[in-house]
């Protein structure tokens, strides 16, 4: 049975500042509505990109929205950011209007996303919990018979009657999960949780999805955390720029994602003759390759240098910097290169699996003389991302630290 | 396949669309949001709900040394103390329903922003919850005026008229909650709005008989202030209280109009604005 069906969904947003202008745009969109023409700014509107700037003010956060789920089931809504998911879950929970089109919904609607919305930080946690559960759409009687049970999930028995501003932010999301937590809806989005939190905290949101998914009632999860999708959904929508591009199973979904990903990662840089390529007098860059192109943090990756020397030195050192998206630098490595036929320089820098944690990085090269004269440094074009694998244990979190190295552990 | 969807999300909605049942179900919610406006704000202060006391007392005092010692504005043979006291007992009610139900939107954006519940569910708390505030400030009243007449040998008359007392609140908050919205509403997208009524609602106040008596203007002004609907409201409390001052029922006809008109105008404001509001706000 379906719970949800979204149909021809739009959203528009208009861009920049609201002030001025927007007198006169309302009085036009007024005339024209009052004419019975159609709204003057929907032809304008552009697709959603952030990259390229439109000629107008406005844009389609979403545009011809349309899928169902059915009931029971555990759909992983997907895509980078920007991509319309939030305006989606927004209209979904009806905190504001799609601008054309329509949502059909059986049931109620809670969502996670909601966390302590409404907690009053001069109240106490017994007041914040009957306020909390009445914006959430509980009556007073509900939230009674339900108030042991909260307490005892939240584990702050003890100062329940204590104003929440003297909590810890932990027993604060605690007590916030709580309420949300007994909220039974027939239909549970959530939203980036698990961005959110300890690995406690996501255990138990975890938990409740799937005991909610397991009653037999509906979840929509929307993640940037692919692990995640996959380890928890049967089904998957990938979104791009405010529409969606694939629908299937949450497996096929994130490959779908991955892939679209991947192209715009740049694994592979080759220039065929010189006057072209990047470099100086002394340096060319001839090609750089990444294989395999988009490596899991348990595959060996392989990065080939290759590079004209236009020097007279017989032997150029190399050495690069591995670069994260935080502008870090992750780690550094360098070998010398003899010169071969053609002023060529070839050679590969094998990094071991199980060593990089997931993420996109760059490389920054540095050229130098037998002698260690700097030549050249060149920030090469290639970006690649290294991806994580499903985990079969609770925590599918980001895992700290900007390497993430197979260890031996002797545990007894 | 039967298609009976407990609920359908559509751009827009018609006029007149306006969900009163779905208020009903949410009246918890609306006691709790009365419940916490009134804990909180005397929450770590020291006088606590004295307060209600300490702010009306304090400006009666004002307005008797400005406009009746200095100003030497007359009362209309009404004991001064208790003349100020009634008519700041009755403008704070009214101001306070329209002030505060005027930023609805925009100081709740938070709020509305993640969660979805009748968005009129705020402002009816507002007037709520300054309707206990009311009645508390109208014992003090009662209390003030029991003290003139031991101590002061301070006359009254208080008469039939005052069972129309809870009509005339009922008046204010309507016509409060019914401004209050319309501009909450059109604040969302212009602001300009919150500062032309900050200074609003002061000169409205001196536009209304709080600190002279209606008898006092003559002429021009006389009929200018007479169709401020918000005369016949305070010249009726006194008159319920003082027997001075004029009781006209047809003002009041006017003003009952005027206030319901307002009322379900405003709703129909707020109502199309609640569904898009946080685009704009």
């Amino acid at each position: 049975m379906e719970v949800i069906k979204v149909e021809n969904l739009y959203k528009q947003y208009r861009l920049g500042q609201i002030s001025t202008g927007s007198i006169a745009h309302d009085l036009n969109r007024w005339w024209h509505t009052v004419r019975g023409k159609e709204d003057p700014y929907e032809k304008v509107t552009g697709l959603n990109n952030r990259e390229s700037s439109g000629s107008n003010n406005y844009v389609w956060a979403l545009q011809d929205i349309n899928f169902s789920v059915n009931q029971g089931e555990v759909l992983g809504i997907i895509g980078r950011n920007g991509a319309g998911k939030s305006t989606l879950l927004k209209i979904l929970s009806k905190v504001t209007s799609p601008t054309k089109g329509s949502i059909k919904v059986n049931g109620r609607i809670a969502s996670l996303l909601e966390v302590g919305t409404g907690f009053h930080p001069e109240l106490t946690g017994r007041e914040n919990i009957f306020l909390n559960g009445a914006i959430l759409g509980m009556s007073k009687s509900e939230i009674r018979s339900k108030f042991d049970e909260i307490v005892a999930f939240s584990g702050v028995e003890k100062y329940i009657d204590t104003p929440v501003k003297r909590y810890s932010s932990g027993m604060y999301v605690r007590l916030a999960f709580a309420v949300a937590a007994h909220l039974e809806p027939e239909i549970l989005i959530v939203d980036e949780v698990l961005a959110v939190g300890d690995a406690e905290f996501q255990k138990k949101c975890l938990g409740k999805m799937k005991d909610v998914s397991e009653q037999g009632r509906t979840v929509l999860f929307v993640s940037h955390n692919l692990v995640a999708v996959k380890s928890l959904c049967k089904q998957g929508i990938l979104m791009e720029r405010g529409s969606i591009s694939f629908i299937g199973s949450a497996e096929e979904t994130v490959e779908h994602y991955m892939k679209a990903n991947a192209e715009q990662l740049n694994t592979f840089v080759s220039y065929d003759t010189r006057s072209n390529a990047p470099g100086n007098e002394c340096i060319k860059i001839n090609k750089i390759e990444v294989n395999p192109s988009n490596p899991f943090i348990t595959d060996e990756i392989k990065i080939h240098f290759s590079f004209w020397n236009l020097t007279d030195d017989p032997s150029i050192f190399l050495a690069f910097d591995l670069i994260d998206l935080h502008e870090e630098v992750v780690f550094g490595s360098g070998f010398s290169f003899e010169t071969g036929l053609d002023n060529l320089c070839h050679g590969t820098c094998i990094i071991p699996s199980d060593l990089m944690n997931d993420g996109v990085y760059s490389l920054q090269l540095y050229f130098n003389s037998s002698d260690m004269r700097l030549l050249l440094n060149i920030p090469s074009k290639i970006f690649f991302e290294v991806a994580d694998k499903e985990r079969n244990y609770a925590y599918f979190g980001k895992i700290n630290g900007v390497v993430r190295p197979k260890l031996k552990w002797n545990v007894g | 396949m039967k298609e009976n969807w407990t609920e359908v999300i559509n751009p827009k909605r018609s006029i007149f669309d306006i969900n009163f049942k779905e208020i009903w179900k949410y009246r918890d919610l609306i006691m709790l949001f009365v419940r916490r406006d009134f804990v909180s704000v005397y929450k770590q202060t020291v006088l606590g709900p004295l307060w209600l006391f300490i702010q009306p007392l304090f400006t009666t005092l004002t307005f008797f040394f400005v406009f009746n010692k200095i100003a030497k504005i007359p009362t209309d043979n009404i004991d001064p103390i208790l003349f100020y006291l009634s008519g700041i007992t009755l403008w704070n009610y009214f101001s306070d329903c329209f002030s505060k139900t005027s930023n609805t939107f925009v100081a709740n954006a938070g709020i509305f922003g993640k969660v979805y519940f009748p968005r009129l569910a705020t402002p009816i708390s507002i007037v709520i919850s300054n309707l206990i505030k009311l009645g508390i400030q109208i014992m003090l009243f009662v209390a003030i005026m029991l003290y003139q007449i031991m101590f002061n040998n301070v006359q009254i008359n208080i008469n039939s008229h005052i069972f129309i007392l809870p009509f005339l609140i009922l008046l204010m908050a309507v016509m409060g909650l019914g401004l209050g919205i319309i501009f909450s509403a059109l604040t969302t997208k212009y602001r300009d709005l919150s500062f032309l009524l900050t200074f609003g609602i002061q000169l409205l106040m001196y536009a209304t008989p709080i600190i002279y008596p209606l008898s006092f203007t003559s002429g021009k002004l006389h009929s200018l202030i007479s169709m401020n609907p918000l005369t016949p409201i305070m010249e009726s409390f006194r008159y319920a209280f003082f027997g001075i001052g004029s009781f006209d029922w047809s003002g009041l006809a006017v003003t009952s109009i005027f206030s319901f008109s307002v009322l379900f105008l405003g709703i129909i404001i707020f109502n199309q604005v609640e569904k898009s509001f946080m685009d704009t706000v």
